[in-house]
């Protein structure tokens, strides 16, 4: 299955700003190095029994250090993000990244910290935490936080390991856990990490959930609602209080899925809304870039009733110091080594303070707007999944162009030509060629402008010549890649010979 | 707000384009009772030179002499070439996200590959994922792959000689608070011998029909080196599998690997290959196996394909494993892996190289072993454990935690006290000595110890 690729190895075209990049492992040559070790030559059998020992391990690159940037800095060349371009891709909140935060990230106080140090030592780390956890617990409304997951879906696990805890002390964990079909799949695989059986709540005709529907389903088995609000489609659930009362009122607990919380700040709070627990994706809306998928950032927000099985350890002030304690006795325990991904979380911090209470408020107001300016001058070409006024999110499908054999598929390939990302396709499941799109708040009118105007001739094309369109992506590095045969034949690691 | 493009007249011509007056017409659908109470509560913005200011502020309340400090623990202070940051720093990498869409994200693509065939190398196996969060939750992951692969199986072994944080998650993730076992897993501890080892006479008593694996460190947390010949020896005549947890992968470029001992699932924790300590994460979890277990595994994976006109290129693929299309019945609710740290990893060790790596592993184990041996010559401290070790050791001393102290005071971080997580050692520090710790480093340390 790993044997060396069969596939095709014709060299990239090379030509102007087009440059061609083999594997780091295919630009070594024998003998020849980047990195060179303080201190002299040593004998490691002086040290360590030599059948213990490994030998340099055969094709581990053999380059030098202006060969590692220049092959780097090459393949960036061939990404899209954020910094380059308008990424709209939906229920990922990519906002700009600031680089202010990369910089205090940065900082050695705190990118040289080694987390086992005394607590008296590391002060200024844990003032921070400190704070973003009580930023993060004023701006849901909930009573308090734990940073500790390590990303979203982990956040999402150490909540419903939580409701399954508080379950286990009021005498059963119940065994079922209610979820929308238009939720992440990521909230059933952590409800099943969990055991839990999920029970999918179909949406109205107008893609919400109804309380009187959470009520027919629930019983006293219902450990949990895992619910997202807005929604995937974009829209704000009216009912949320409604339906967590109906949670409530048979002993459940109610899990808001906080990864659309960039159309909340200043908005509506969690809390109020009736959630009992809630994961907090820094990587969306504080700011911290997705890196190309992860690091992340996760921390979850709790109720009062869930503050006692918050993942240990926890930080506790005493005075004027701050200190971890471990006696944390009905903690679900740890989720992550050490303290979570704290160089995510000092970005975040920064995030807030730049912003401040008016400046979250303002993001998730602008944020709204774009979205709906996105929705309003798309709607006539492509048809809206559910009408009306969205949040910060707005789904398109692929309705209406199955005459000219286009898919939300070709769609999306053709906008790369335009030179954007693509917004998220075939998400949510319940609609059929979903196009999800979330502008943000930091992308200037013009550049949703030309966004929208590329929407438009595509549209265009897909009637007029959609050839065009189905063969699209034209415009970059490679064509569309054959993905079920690279699914037959994995080849997943290279394999070949060092050059002499 | 500087991060905010909108000017008034845009506002303007886009809520007329929308249809509404004002912005606030367009949260009607929010129940004016959450409406009114949502204000954030939090002090105005501040500018790029406050914020600045205070995070500077808040850094110089951390001590972080790395040359003085000789923890490692699971987080290790290593020299990270320029090279690695300057590439992280690429706005085209970090502003991406999970490459969707290939034919515009072949940078994050084609580097992943390249990880993915670092991390297999390293750890001598035939696969390795995109990666995992860490180390720890990469162990727990292996633990509930062990199960998927020996489903009538219910028992898990794991060393005490694993990282206790290790333990700590993989009892997160395979157990519910109050010891109830959420997927009716059993895990069972096995003791250490004399020698710093995981007890073989123990594991061949305790083994049997149920036994799904056997997790050990690689070195384990005392930085010694495991008999993985022995227990997977073990582990494997009773159909068990052999799980390696490596917190230290820099020991990999000199130690024989975990495959060679045929690992079935070998993880690590890649902070040592070029990413700073930053208390601890982000880091990153290398996550390797067998090719027949390939679609057992959590995370993403990244293979070779093929365009239209026969051009190589990447993508993400088996993706039917993942929660995003299996949802419940996934083989884990990962989401994203930890591209970005992965990346420097891939920068690291490709800067490092073939030739390097080696030589700053022996340059490892040479600096460990001459601090402990100067300071057991000190008469002072004795190895608690005989078996060989990395570039970590324990060391046994009258008044220890008292040294320790004293040492504190004076700027030198001595180790890890072990009674924190092992009350049986007391007296004794985990010390670790790597490349950074260079002649008057280790003078200070054996000056402090030797008092």
């Amino acid at each position: 299955m790993t044997a060396s690729s069969d596939a095709p190895t014709l060299p990239r075209k090379q030509a102007g700003l087009l440059l061609d990049e083999p594997l780091i492992f295919e630009r070594s040559r024998r003998g020849r190095r980047g990195f060179a070790v303080p201190g002299g030559d040593v004998d490691p059998s002086a040290f360590l029994p030599a059948q213990l020992l490994r030998d340099p391990i055969d094709g581990f690159p053999e380059v030098s250090e202006p060969e590692v940037l220049r092959h780097f800095l090459r393949l960036s060349q061939w990404n899209l993000g954020t910094a380059t371009t308008f990424y709209p891709l939906g229920s990922c909140t990519m906002k700009y990244n600031p680089v202010a935060n990369e910089a205090v990230a940065r900082l050695p106080g705190f990118a040289g910290l080694h987390p086992l140090v005394p607590d008296d030592d590391a002060q200024g780390a844990l003032e921070l935490i400190w704070e973003l956890e009580r930023m993060l617990a004023e701006i849901s409304g909930m009573d308090a936080v734990s940073l500790q997951p390590a990303a979203g879906a982990q956040g999402e696990l150490t909540g419903m390991k939580m409701i399954r805890a508080y379950h286990v002390d009021r005498g059963r964990a119940r065994r079922k856990v209610l979820i929308p079909a238009s939720a992440h799949g990521t909230n059933p695989a952590s409800a099943a990490l969990c055991g839990y059986s999920t029970v999918q709540v179909e949406g109205n005709r107008i893609g919400l959930i109804e309380a009187a529907a959470v009520r027919r389903a629930m019983d006293d088995d219902v450990a949990a609602l895992m619910i997202t609000n807005p929604n995937t489609l974009g829209l704000f659930e009216r009912e949320i209080v409604q339906v967590a009362e109906a949670v409530h009122e048979r002993g459940g607990l109610v899990y808001l899925d906080g990864a659309n919380l960039n159309a909340l700040m200043g908005v509506a709070k969690p809390a109020h809304m009736g959630a009992d627990v809630m994961q907090i994706n820094l990587h969306k809306t504080f700011s911290t870039p997705h890196g190309g998928g992860g690091p992340g950032s996760g921390p979850v927000a709790v109720r009062d009733v869930l503050v006692p099985y918050l993942p240990a350890p926890r930080l506790v002030r005493d005075g004027e110091r701050l200190r971890w304690s471990e006696d944390v006795p009905q903690s679900i325990g740890r989720v992550r080594s050490f303290h979570g991904n704290f160089g995510m979380l000092v970005r975040a911090y920064a995030y807030v303070l730049a912003l401040g209470g008016d400046g979250l408020t303002q993001a998730t107001r602008m944020a709204v707007l774009s979205a709906n300016y996105i929705r309003r001058r798309l709607e006539e070409a492509y048809q809206l999944a559910f009408p009306g006024t969205c949040m910060h999110e707005c789904v398109f499908s692929d309705k209406g162009f199955e005459a000219a054999g286009v898919k939300t598929l070709d769609i999306a390939k053709r906008l790369l030509d335009h030179g954007f990302y693509a917004p998220t396709i075939y998400f949510p499941l319940v609609v059929s060629g979903a196009i999800m799109i979330e502008p943000t708040e930091t992308e200037s009118k013009e550049t949703l402008d030309q966004f929208i105007d590329a929407m438009l001739s595509i549209a265009r094309e897909a009637r007029e010549t959609p050839d065009v369109v189905r063969n699209a992506p034209t415009q970059t590095p490679i064509g569309r890649l054959d993905e079920a045969r690279a699914a037959r034949r994995p080849v997943l690691r290279w394999r070949g010979s060092v050059g002499e | 707000m500087r991060y905010l493009p909108h000017t008034d007249e845009d506002v303007r011509a886009m809520l007329a384009a929308v249809g509404v007056a004002d912005v606030g017409d367009l949260f009607s659908d929010v129940p004016n009772d959450l409406r009114g109470r949502a204000t954030v509560g939090l002090p105005p913005g501040l500018s790029e030179q406050e914020v600045r200011a205070r995070l500077e502020q808040l850094a110089a309340r951390n001590r972080t002499a790395a040359q003085r400090c000789f923890l490692g623990a699971g987080i290790y202070p290593h020299f990270v070439p320029a090279v690695v940051d300057q590439v992280l720093q690429r706005a085209e990498f970090y502003s991406a996200y999970t490459p969707y869409q290939p034919e515009v994200s072949q940078g994050t693509l084609q580097a992943i590959f390249e990880f993915q065939t670092l991390a297999a190398m390293l750890l001598e196996m035939d696969v390795a994922n995109a990666s995992m969060y860490d180390g720890a939750s990469a162990a727990a992951e292996a633990v509930l792959m062990a199960l998927r692969i020996r489903p009538k199986r219910s028992h898990v072994i794991l060393s005490r000689a694993l990282h206790p944080q290790y333990r700590d998650v993989i009892r997160t993730y395979a157990t519910v608070a109050g010891g109830e076992a959420a997927h009716g897993i059993e895990l069972v501890e096995a003791p250490v011998s004399g020698d710093g080892r995981t007890d073989p006479e123990w594991l061949a008593g305790a083994m049997n029909d149920e036994t799904a694996a056997v997790v050990v460190g690689y070195p384990n947390f005392f930085g010694v080196v495991e008999d993985l010949e022995a227990i997977g020896a073990l582990a494997h005549a009773r159909g068990a599998l052999l799980v390696t947890a490596t917190t230290e992968a820099i020991a990999l470029g000199l130690l024989k690997p975990p495959g060679a001992f045929g690992a079935d699932i070998a993880v690590a924790e890649g902070q040592s290959l070029g990413v700073p300590m930053s208390y601890g994460g982000p880091g990153v979890g290398l996550f390797a196996t067998r090719s027949d277990f390939v679609r057992m595994m959590p995370g993403r994976l990244v293979g070779e394909a093929a365009d239209g006109a026969g051009r190589r290129g990447y993508v993400l693929t088996l993706a039917t494993r993942e929660q995003h299309i299996r949802r419940e019945k996934a083989t884990s609710n990962i989401c994203t892996n930890h591209g970005l740290i992965a990346l420097a990893v891939t920068v690291y060790l490709s800067t490092v190289g073939k030739a390097g790596l080696r030589e700053l592993a022996i340059a490892n184990t040479a600096a460990a072993h001459r601090v402990a041996e100067r300071l057991v010559r000190t008469g002072k401290w004795q190895r608690l454990f005989s078996a060989p070790f990395f570039n970590e050791f324990v060391l046994r001393g009258v008044n220890a935690e008292a040294a320790w102290k004293t040492a504190n005071g004076r700027g030198v971080l001595a180790g890890l006290p072990l009674r924190r997580w092992y009350p049986e050692f007391s007296d004794a520090l985990l010390l670790c000595v790597t490349e950074m710790h260079d002649s008057a480093a280790a003078e200070a340390l054996v000056g402090e110890l030797s008092e």
